[in-house]
């Protein structure tokens, strides 16, 4: 897909958009760039309808090939978050809009259809009524929402998105005594905390959808007319005014586009997409819960989104896989163990050259973590006697791993108690400092300090992180938003875009 | 349901209740939105992370507070605690909004406009799972009922107004704070260059202002004042939890729109107008629509009076 303006070679004419190809000089300098740079590449040259029907094949056949239950669910949980992030990407990728009421849309599609499909209030309408009401719903409430900020500037809709976001989990939860401003008697509309349940299964076609891999191909099957017309509407003169809106709204005012009618419509279509979403969450938790669709949610998407590369519809899919794969790997300590050695090693392997200084690293590494042991034993011999004890394989108490481990981190008795949390938050705080650190220096210092950021890193990730995957996890999505804004604005797939002053 | 509204009303006593009620609680509205408005005049951010650095506040306070002996027992007189603790909170905003400023929002003041608007929201959602992580998610209690007898609790009496000496605590240092930090803006070189920044930051830096270093300055008062309306928080309200700052900082700064977004008056006005709504729905109401009045606050204010009650229209420009 050629999103935003086409990749410049140094032998384009220089009249059109010449500032950008001055911008972009030191970027050309820099020669083909990284692995991810040439994928990026690869992606925008292949087209758009290849990658569609190469991912849609692959997602249609995981349930052929597997009927491990686990697997599809994930593969389904994953399959609407692809869709949510698709959705998100017209107003935050495109049109260049902080939409922070989306989940509040998924969330009242999946309620709207709750309420119109389940035993709540007695309703039963078939799917062919209930999918375009929930739809049509949602859109009409984006459109509700932005219509306030369109005589001001992007950041009122942000702060009136997200404040309706918060609003919306706070009403379904008091929404079980509803009592109309003291007319009437308390009403139950939303089933409060516990949500509503038994909400009918999608029936297409005569056929119900009982089983998972169904809505595995009911949320690919979406997915499939969503991306198709978003492609054609990402191309169609709305796609470019869109894009021109994101880049420079004064400048689209004035070549006259409509960029308020721009700015709903693109909100409005989002909340479509997330209508749809919304539908089949509903219909495949068979229940909806105000948990669901709050701040955390939110957060998640819009990591995807932007981890993804907002503006780039095959790198938004894969920051959606991605980000959703991560986080289901880190509930399970053992799998989350692997993950965070084995990038941290990648990492290093990645990025440090020449090799000289790279070995001198991981040496420094395992000296500095064997001293640290060494010291502490000999001050506090139970200081160091704690195991790792979780897991099955390598990490067992004595698996080849965890005994390693033990000898180089420093691990009390009692590390996995959960009263001795202190030292491990302190270590947390210790860690960003170290990290903060980090990126202030350079040159040899810094790879003096980054052996004990490592060191550090593995101690919290010990002590504190990787047996609270509720909290890790969080965590981890907003330090991917704050490291990749810092670094990588553009996301993994996306396009850079250069600022023009 | 109009009559109990028309009833009430009648009802002095509880109507001037309510009142002080607002005012406390729009006196720390007031100190957030404070910081808001501080940066959006400057950067033209919405600085996502400033509810949450008021939220660490409240926990740097709850940790002098519980390291100093708790509430039951303290090892300092109750005067001496109470201004450690806000100190504490303070200096520790201060330097935590100095730390966020110079790593997640320095680097993108070039990038798109949305570049930093994501940083923030990724600040604040790792502050917020930051203090999980550190406190856990169950609420922690100041429990200032059992400090000094529960003195602070107890009332003064003047005719219909009766008053907690914890909420003339409150009210008296947020008003004691702004007049401090209108000394500081509009007395004070670094103030005079604060202003002028948010002026013309570009016009600003070619007059020889370090743009840099008042930026890091304003983010410095602006996460002081957020301390402080932790610490408060917690003396009045006793309990506080890691996803406080998430609501608060959406009203503070619906307060800053409403009083007039980058306008320093405005946004104690805002403050204390967003707090007495918000008190007037629940007492005369219900609770369940105090956060609608204030989104309606909102959308009434975008819709008809963009500029809020003091500012000044902002020509838009690239």
């Amino acid at each position: 897909m050629s999103d935003g303006p086409p990749e410049l070679e140094t032998t384009s004419g220089p009249q059109i958009g010449r500032d950008e190809w001055v911008a972009r000089a030191e970027e050309r300098a820099a020669g083909p760039g990284s692995g991810l740079d040439r994928a990026r590449r690869w992606l925008n040259r292949t087209p758009q309808i290849v990658l569609l029907v190469g991912f849609a094949a692959v997602v249609a056949l995981v349930p052929v090939l597997t009927s491990d239950e686990y697997i599809l669910r994930v593969a389904t949980d994953t399959m609407l978050y692809v869709l949510l992030a698709v959705g998100l990407n017209v107003a935050v990728g495109w049109a260049g809009l902080l939409d922070l009421g989306y989940i509040a849309f998924y969330g009242f599609a999946a309620y709207l259809f709750a309420e119109l499909a389940s035993p709540h209030y007695g309703i039963h309408w078939p799917l062919w009524a209930t999918l375009p009401i929930v739809i049509a719903g949602t859109i009409l409430l984006g459109f509700l929402l932005a219509l306030p900020s369109r005589r001001v500037s992007g950041d009122y809709l942000a702060i009136v998105t997200l404040f309706f976001g918060q609003i919306f989990v706070t009403l379904t939860i008091q929404g079980y005594k509803w009592d109309w401003l003291g007319f009437g008697a308390a009403h139950d509309i939303t089933g409060g905390p516990t949500g509503l349940t038994q909400i009918d299964p999608w029936r297409i076609f005569g056929h119900e959808l009982t089983q998972v891999r169904d809505y595995l191909w009911a949320a690919l099957g979406g997915f499939v007319i969503v991306a198709l017309a978003l492609t054609f509407a990402n191309h169609s003169r709305t796609g470019r005014a869109w894009r021109a809106l994101r880049d420079d709204p004064l400048a689209a005012e004035v070549m006259s586009m409509p960029v308020k009618r721009m700015m709903l419509l693109a909100v409005a279509v989002g909340a479509g997409v997330a209508g749809l979403a919304g539908a089949i969450n509903g219909a495949y938790y068979q229940g909806v819960f105000p948990s669901s669709f709050g701040f955390p949610t939110l957060i998640t998407v819009y990591a995807m989104v932007i981890l993804g590369g907002a503006g780039s519809l095959p790198g938004v899919v894969a920051g959606a896989v991605l980000v959703n794969v991560l986080l289901e790997v880190l509930r399970t300590p053992d799998h989350a163990r692997w993950v965070f050695y084995v990038l941290i090693i990648a990492g290093l392997v990645a990025k440090i050259r020449p090799w000289r200084v790279l070995a001198a690293l991981v040496g420094g590494l395992v000296a500095f973590g064997l001293v640290v042991n060494a010291i502490v034993g000999a001050v506090w011999p139970r200081g160091t006697a704690g195991p790792i004890s979780t897991g099955v394989s390598a990490f067992t108490e004595h698996g080849w791993l965890a005994e390693a481990l033990r000898h180089w981190l420093v691990l009390p008795k009692n590390t996995y108690e959960l009263a001795n949390y202190q030292v491990g938050n302190y270590a947390f705080v210790i860690l960003i400092g170290l990290v903060l650190a980090l990126t202030a220096v350079r040159g040899r210092r810094r790879y003096l300090l980054l052996v004990p950021t490592i060191w550090t890193a593995a101690f919290v990730w010990e002590t504190r992180l990787v047996e609270e995957a509720p909290t890790t996890r969080p965590l981890l999505l907003g330090a991917i938003l704050i490291v990749l804004m810092a670094t990588r604005p553009q996301g993994l797939l996306g396009t850079p875009r250069v600022e023009i002053v | 349901m109009l009559a109990i509204l028309g009833f009430a009303f009648y009802d002095w006593h509880y109507f001037f209740g309510q009142l002080v009620d607002g005012l406390t609680h729009g006196s720390l509205y007031a100190l957030l939105a404070l910081g808001y408005t501080m940066v959006y005049g400057i950067l033209k951010l919405l600085n996502f992370a400033h509810g949450d650095v008021y939220m660490l506040g409240a926990y740097m306070g709850y940790v002098v507070l519980t390291g100093l002996g708790g509430s039951l027992a303290p090892e300092v007189p109750t005067p001496m605690l109470i201004i450690l603790m806000f100190g504490a909170a303070m200096l520790g905003c201060a330097l935590l909004g100095v730390v966020i400023e110079r790593f997640a929002y320095r680097p993108l003041r070039k990038a798109p406009r949305i570049a930093p608007l994501i940083s923030a929201l990724g600040v604040s959602f790792f502050l917020q799972q930051t203090a999980v992580l550190l406190f856990r998610p169950i609420p922690k209690s100041y429990d200032t009922y059992s400090l000094h007898g529960g003195q602070l609790f107890h009332h003064v009496s003047l005719g219909n107004l009766r008053i907690q000496y914890a909420q003339i605590l409150v009210i008296a240092s947020a008003v004691g704070l702004m007049i401090a930090l209108a000394l500081l803006v509009w007395r004070t070189n670094i103030g005079k260059a604060m202003r002028a920044t948010s002026y013309d930051l570009e016009a600003a830096s070619m007059m020889g202002i370090d743009v840099d270093r008042v930026i890091a300055f304003t983010f410095f008062v602006g996460s002081a004042l957020a301390g402080a309306a932790g610490v408060m928080t917690g003396l009045v309200y006793q309990n506080i939890q890691p996803y406080m700052g998430f609501g608060a900082g959406l009203k503070a700064f619906t307060a800053a729109v409403v009083g007039g977004i980058g306008s320093i008056p405005g946004a104690m006005l805002g403050g204390m107008i967003i707090g007495v709504a918000e008190q007037f729905t629940i007492g005369y109401l219900s609770s369940a629509f105090q956060d609608l009045i204030t989104l309606s606050v909102l959308i009434v204010f975008m819709m008809f009076r963009p500029t809020g009650i003091l500012g000044t229209p902002i020509p838009q420009k690239a």
